[in-house]
């Protein structure tokens, strides 16, 4: 990173890398990746989190110290499975085949939902279409009324982890900041989410408001001017 | 009727299923999808169904075989619309089926609650979303809770990897799924697995479910469908 590109305004704790364009989504899995902490039991959702599986944290031999759930019944999943390693009966959440790590763990559905609502899971990462100022979320259903819904177990997830972080571009093709006083769409789960890392920046929800850790091809003067919530520095 | 009953064919297992019954149906997209039992279960034609199941079927095979043939009323789901699910889309939006929308641990614990005795549980999930309007609502120790009732099956098609005589069933993988959970709560649980081993074969620590939960057992030829474009 180009030092000279990297500043923090005066008064504010908000990295601004400006010098760039916004934050490709390899390398936001990457951002993500480094802030899960080592030894977390972690679940990525299904879609572009699935991406923060190369970014996770590793011990000096490269093996990753972060446990993956899988909502469909495992713990210790490992990458996704290629040739002759694919096994239908060992899929992920996303129905994709996947492999086994060392110490990986099967269990029943019931068993899997007690992971999240009983409060063992430490961090899940969602996609959303929004997500609003004060944490709820709003990932599972366009409200239209010829859309089919399915909510999987974004609802559970939602509620469940101890740390909910949203994965997803922070504006809409049109240009809305998806980022939102209010979410206009159905509601997946209400004020669980704590963090919410995009193309452009990094929020941290808090009870006084929306910290801005970072931001990315963009200053936190554009950023206030085109994300209609109040934005803390 | 105490012991589990193996049968030799599917048509065998099926028999006696009723119109109007709610099945329960495991499997995951096609991994623990009781296919053979499915399969069975459209020759021997009971109609007017309620299905219970995480999908509403892949494909043009299994779960989506049975709605095409028009057997189903009902579903609840978690999780109905996917990329190859043009066979419950199609009779949604003609408006040939209903469908309830669970989210997946509700749909897990409610038939767990339904195998447990359980005659209604407060829940987490879902608390100010448009899946729980229209319920009771507790607030216990400063959380809201969701009042949830039961899920429990007449009958319950689960696919498991091997029984013994007696009906211990264990499983293989993420196939397990929702299996376990779905044997204890219907009325008729029958099981289809790749093999049958004596009483005794298996390690009794290793057992998931217990025969206690298991009314039938069919052996069937070790296969798996696969969907072109299935996710």
């Amino acid at each position: 990173m180009d030092a000279a590109t990297v500043h923090s305004a005066p008064g504010n704790s908000a990295v601004e890398h400006t010098g760039r364009g916004p934050l490709s989504t390899d390398e936001l899995a990457a951002v993500i990746g480094r802030d899960i902490p080592a030894g977390a039991y972690v679940n990525l959702g299904i879609g572009q989190p699935t991406k923060i599986a190369d970014h996770l944290p590793a011990d000096a031999d490269g093996n990753p110290t972060v446990i993956l759930h899988t909502e469909n019944g495992m713990l210790g999943m490992g990458p996704a499975a290629t040739g002759d390693a694919i096994d239908p009966d060992l899929t992920n959440a996303g129905k994709v085949p996947v492999t086994e790590l060392p110490g990986a763990a099967y269990f029943h559905h019931a068993d899997s939902f007690a992971m999240m609502r009983g409060g063992h899971l430490d961090v899940c990462v969602l996609g959303a279409y929004q997500v609003s100022a004060r944490g709820d979320l709003a990932n599972w259903h366009t409200g239209k009324p010829d859309d089919i819904p399915a909510v999987g177990g974004a609802m559970d997830l939602a509620i469940g982890a101890k740390d909910v972080y949203v994965m997803m571009t922070l504006f809409t093709k049109e240009g809305d900041a998806k980022l939102v006083a209010d979410c206009s769409y159905p509601l997946t789960g209400v004020a669980c989410v704590s963090r919410v890392y995009t193309d452009y920046a990094v929020f941290d929800l808090q009870p006084d408001g929306v910290h801005v850790l970072a931001t990315y091809g963009i200053s936190l003067a554009e950023l206030r001017d085109r994300v209609g919530v109040k934005l803390l520095g | 009727m105490s012991r589990a009953q193996v049968f030799q064919t599917t048509d065998e297992a099926v028999a006696g299923i009723e119109d109007g019954s709610t099945v329960l149906v495991g499997g995951f997209g096609l991994a623990g999808m009781p296919f053979d039992l499915i399969d069975a279960l459209i020759r021997q034609g009971a109609k007017d169904l309620t299905i219970v199941s995480n999908n509403a079927g892949n494909g043009d095979v299994g779960l989506a075989a049975l709605l095409a043939a028009g057997q189903v009323r009902k579903v609840l789901c978690s999780f109905p619309r996917q990329a190859d699910s043009w066979v419950f889309d199609g009779l949604y939006r003609a408006g040939k089926i209903e469908l309830e929308v669970v989210p997946q641990g509700n749909l897990a614990e409610r038939m767990r609650a339904a195998g447990a005795g359980i005659g209604a549980f407060f829940c987490p999930t879902a608390v100010g979303t448009p899946l729980a309007e229209g319920k009771e609502t507790r607030e216990i120790n400063g959380r809201t809770y969701v009042l949830e009732y039961p899920i429990k099956g007449d009958v319950a098609f689960i696919s498991a990897y091997r029984a013994d005589t007696l009906g211990n069933l264990v499983y293989r993988k993420t196939a397990r799924n929702f299996g376990p959970v779905m044997a204890t709560a219907a009325t008729v649980t029958i099981a289809q697995v790749t093999e049958v081993v004596p009483a005794g074969a298996l390690d009794p620590e290793a057992v998931v479910t217990p025969s206690i939960f298991v009314d039938r057992i069919v052996p069937v030829e070790s296969r798996h469908y696969t969907v072109q474009g299935a996710r």
